[in-house]
């Protein structure tokens, strides 16, 4: 906890107030909130019983199933497979054993781990968070350096509370202005991959602000941290402000009382400074983004809602055998209209839009609409309390008549894991994250997009522009 | 960790950009609650048809490339998901090094855990190493990690770089937790002054 009298990002501070050692470039920094899921800790948990070790911090450390969960009502003794049956009883066990929090699946708070963390108040602003997921980037919308680690760190972290690092550069991505009608969180975050693509923030962690970022609910913020890594960054943030303490206050796991006011007062000093130095700096203005959508295998494969597909000449270098691969893929032709392309099912969820502000924006665009004939339309809510929240605004009424499967909690078709996947050819409107090969299920087609233009490909059964709803 | 000092072995030309994790290891395997046995699955959607037959053009499966202990890979290598999974199944299939231009930050940092050395090298070297690998006859390359050469075929000698703690952890086997370990006084005093200072965290 070094005072440093040169002006600082919000990284730096955070980064500064975490540093036990450093030598050369590489630091041994503190970790303030470790989440576990199963799929990435079993290996590490055996490391510790093998070595004997103790897990050091187990009021810090959360662990939640989510990506191998089944979302069907009978998820309690219908596992998908045996294999993911043992995956969930081995993190039980763990959880137990070593004494960590735990929401077991029959919790009403279990749910997506990026989900959970903030709705339970374990994300805080200024914290060091880790996981063994990449999209623990999540959790920088409340100004905390949230990454995700590898299972090796996994059990490092479990064994010692700390992580070896090194710091990464700083990168500003500043979107000023006002959206448009039917532009979302998602766009920004879709935009931002298209323009710097999806290695642009590597060996950086971005800090995403600008007027449009701060108009944005936590919520958005979230949407638009979570996708950090899909740019190549590790991590990014967002500098806490008001809607950051609103949402936090009051959740199990925030502070309390004088405990509170001192971390609201602490909080306060979580910014980068006016002329702090950033290795990168992208702009974009609010107006010139539209509703998006992906055509590609790469999450940096985004246009306009309005644009066509392109050709693999439009592209230079190693990318335009890439775009080549993926149209193949994806079964487009260069010249095709992107509001012309049919889609088979549709997914709304995932740690990226599973949260009940997303829900709502499906809600707005289906309500008193049928979910177009043949179409498989999935909404998988992002945790147990989401769940009944949206049964109790009704949002699950609304779009259980348009058509859509209603199910339990988890990562779900996101990626797959569980038995929620596309068969190969069938074409998906998600909310989630990845458009890799096969991330949906192998052959599947995935087009990312916002929850509101999810919604509206439901209804007519091709891609299409919100606005036109 | 088994140290890594000089390799020598076949490497294998996968020029494609933004190979993802996804793609090294579909998430069917990450059922596992081992480390272990995961090479066979390796580009499992690349390697095997949806009959489970080998599809002979993928490079892995021609009979010279299928003994490779390092892959020439396109940039981004390693992107999307943080699964560990990935430099299991390559080690597990007995890929040493994967030398590209750029490689995922999680991705890069979980090869060293694994034994396996990631090298950036320059877009120009990238391009002498892809068209040696790309001939069978100029695919052996030696890789030495104390001295930082990759060694062609034709003797020819090219620098790298690479972190000096990672180096080291390589070249002796080490593993990170025993050595964070030996600082465990400092991390509790650490631990015991910060949470004086931020008391809910």
């Amino acid at each position: 906890m070094k005072i440093m009298a040169k002006s600082r990002t919000l990284y730096d501070k955070i980064w500064d107030n975490h540093l036990i050692q450093s030598e050369n470039d590489t630091s041994l920094i503190y970790i303030d909130r470790h989440l576990v899921h199963e799929v990435t800790s079993p290996q590490a948990f055996e490391g510790l019983r093998e070595a004997g070790r103790k897990v050091r911090a187990p009021n810090k450390t959360i662990a939640v199933p989510d990506h191998n969960v089944a979302t069907t009502s009978d998820r309690l003794t219908n596992f998908g497979s045996e294999e993911g049956r043992i995956q969930l009883e081995t993190l039980d066990k763990n959880a137990r054993d070593f004494g960590i929090h735990y929401y077991a699946v029959d919790d009403i708070r279990q749910g997506i781990v990026h989900i959970i963390g903030p709705e339970q108040g374990w994300t805080l602003p200024g914290m060091t968070i880790v996981c063994g997921d990449s999209h623990t980037a999540t959790h920088g919308a409340f100004g905390a350096l949230a990454h995700g680690i590898g299972t090796s760190e996994v059990e490092h972290v479990l064994a010692t509370q700390t992580l070896i690092q090194q710091k990464s550069k700083n990168m500003k991505v500043e979107v000023s202005g006002q959206l448009g009608n039917g532009v979302t969180a998602k766009d920004i975050t879709l935009t931002i991959i298209g323009k710097t693509g999806t290695a642009g923030g590597t060996g950086h962690v971005i800090e995403y602000c600008g007027s449009a970022i701060e108009s944005l609910s936590m919520e958005g913020r979230m949407t638009v941290c979570n996708m950090a890594i899909e740019g190549g960054a590790r991590a990014g943030l967002i500098a806490p402000d008001q809607k950051t303490l609103d949402y936090v206050k009051g959740r199990p796991h925030s502070p309390k009382g004088e405990k509170w006011d001192k971390a609201v007062e602490f909080w306060k000093t979580l910014f980068s400074d006016p002329d702090a130095y950033f290795d990168k700096e992208i702009f974009l203005k609010a107006e010139d983004i539209a509703p998006v959508v992906t055509w590609g295998t790469s999450p940096e494969d985004v246009l306009p809602i309005t644009d066509f597909v392109p050709s693999p000449d439009n592209f230079q270098g190693s990318k335009v055998e890439a775009a080549k691969r993926s149209l193949e893929y994806m079964g487009l032709r260069p010249g095709q209209k992107l509001q012309d392309i049919e889609v088979d099912a549709v997914f709304i969820g995932s740690c990226t839009n599973g949260r009940i502000e997303d829900l709502r924006e499906v809600e707005k665009i289906v309500k008193g609409k049928k979910v177009k004939s043949g179409i498989r339309a999935m909404v998988v809510p992002g945790s147990g309390l989401v769940k009944k929240q949206a049964e109790e605004e009704g949002i699950a009424n609304s779009l259980k008549e348009a058509g859509f499967d209603w199910r339990m909690p988890g990562c779900s078709m996101c990626l797959a894991m569980n038995p929620d996947q596309l068969l190969p050819e069938e074409r998906c409107a998600a909310t989630s994250n990845r458009n890799f090969e096969g991330r949906q299920g192998r052959g599947g087609r995935t087009h990312l997009m916002s929850p509101a233009m999810a919604a509206a490909a439901a209804i007519t059964g091709r891609l299409t522009d919100v606005r036109d709803i | 960790m088994e140290k890594f000092n000089i390799l020598e072995g076949i490497a294998a030309p996968m020029p494609l950009i933004n190979i993802d994790t996804d793609m090294l290891i579909p998430k069917q395997f990450l059922k596992t609650i081992k480390r272990t046995g995961l090479g066979e699955n390796l580009f499992f959607e690349m390697r095997f048809d949806q009959n489970g037959n080998k599809i002979k053009d993928f490079i892995l499966n021609k009979n010279h490339y299928s003994k490779a202990s390092i892959i020439v890979g396109g940039a981004n290598f390693g992107c999307g998901s943080s699964r560990e999974h990935a430099p299991w199944a390559l080690k597990d299939f007995g890929i040493k090094c994967i030398i590209s231009t750029s490689f995922a930050d999680i991705f890069f940092n979980n090869c060293f855990k694994n034994g396996i050395l990631p090298i950036i090298v320059s877009e120009d070297l990238h391009q002498i190493l892809l068209q040696d690998a790309k001939m069978e006859t100029t695919s052996i390359m030696k890789i030495d990690l104390e001295n930082q050469k990759i060694v062609r075929n034709n003797g020819d000698q090219l620098d790298f770089e690479v972190d000096e703690f990672k180096k080291y952890c390589l070249l002796n086997g080490l593993d990170d937790i025993g050595l964070t370990l030996k600082s465990a006084d400092k991390i509790s005093s650490f631990e015991k002054e910060y949470s004086d200072k931020f008391s809910w965290s």
